[in-house]
């Protein structure tokens, strides 16, 4: 009987505190993806400048298709040059670079492409149709679309050159 | 009678009057679907709760669907397609899931029974020492007692 009580309390509190160690350690930021290896969600998009390009035109390239916006500091920011980067070392191989700005205002968006000399198409997702097809919850956020246009990776937050190439690899 | 017709008035009133009108349109139905999704870049808001811009485009895209109609599990199927099963406020009801629909039940009715059980215990004590029966002591106060009280005798 006695036993018993003195167990009872800690046998109350220990499921609570193994279930809160659970919470706490994982991030409620990170959601994986159900698109990942299923086929990428046809869009179409206008850049600022430009003729618009979709996705189905890009089959059997291999592309990088990158959701940021002006307002996203320090992140797009960051990985601005990494993908204008990649575009460069890339473009020549038939990788496609594909920016797309979301929520944002057009004015500060062109401020953003003339701060970094973005030269690979940005265009504005105006309606939300295009993040909310990709379960974007965020920016940066950057897809990696095989040349069967089966999305092979999801990257959420700032890119860096070796992502980039690394994933950008195992595409070929 | 007039009673009868007060209620029936009360009943229009608040119930069936109104869900009768709007249960069909569009514009409830865009209503109570986006009360079920979890709006992607807010902290436990729904996105008819949440005042941001991939809300309302959110909320404009659900419209959109159901005018060219599609059925809400259709919506609904559309965005756990895109955004997996954590846009749903309400996990399904299926699999591991359902530890988080019956736990808080299971807890409710343990602390429920715990409760009673304390309860009858104490009334069952108390009825015993009306009638004049004492419950047996605890061996360890037992032994206690006896000790002292022949320290006391001595």
């Amino acid at each position: 009987m006695a036993t018993w009580k003195k167990l009872i309390v800690p046998a109350a509190i220990l499921p609570v505190l193994l279930l809160l160690a659970y919470g706490f350690k994982t991030d409620p930021r990170q959601v994986p993806s159900p698109l990942v290896s299923r086929p990428a969600p046809p869009f179409s998009l206008r850049p600022f400048d430009g003729e618009s390009t979709s996705l189905e035109q890009l089959r059997g390239r291999p592309v990088v298709l990158n959701f940021w916006a002006s307002w996203c500091f320090p992140a797009c920011y960051e990985e601005a040059p990494a993908l204008e980067a990649a575009w460069q070392a890339y473009r020549d191989r038939g990788v496609m670079v594909i920016g797309v700005d979301i929520q944002d205002r057009e004015a500060d968006a062109k401020a953003f492409l003339e701060r970094f000399k973005l030269t690979f198409p940005n265009g504005p997702d105006l309606q939300g149709k295009l993040s909310i097809d990709y379960g974007v919850y965020g920016v940066p956020e950057t897809f990696f679309i095989g040349k069967d246009g089966t999305i092979h990776y999801k990257h959420v937050g700032a890119l860096t050159k070796q992502v980039l190439r690394s994933k950008i690899e195992e595409m070929f | 009678m007039r009673r009868t017709v007060f209620s029936l008035v009360m009943m229009a009133v608040l119930g069936v009057w109104p869900t009768g009108l709007l249960a069909g349109s569009v514009e409830e139905q865009t209503h109570l679907l986006a009360a079920e999704l979890r709006c992607p870049v807010c902290q436990n808001l729904s996105v008819g709760d949440s005042p941001s811009e991939m809300a309302n485009q959110m909320r404009d895209m659900i419209r959109e669907k159901l005018k060219n109609g599609e059925s809400p599990d259709q919506v609904r199927a559309y965005f756990v397609s895109r955004y997996g099963e954590w846009i749903l406020l309400a996990p399904k009801r299926q699999g591991f899931n359902w530890v988080a629909w019956l736990l808080p039940f299971c807890a409710i009715l343990a602390g429920a029974g715990a409760i009673g059980w304390v309860v009858r215990r104490g009334a069952a004590r108390g009825r015993a020492r009306q009638k004049g029966e004492l419950p047996p002591l605890d061996p360890r106060y037992a032994g206690r007692l006896e000790a002292e009280l022949k320290e006391w005798g001595r």
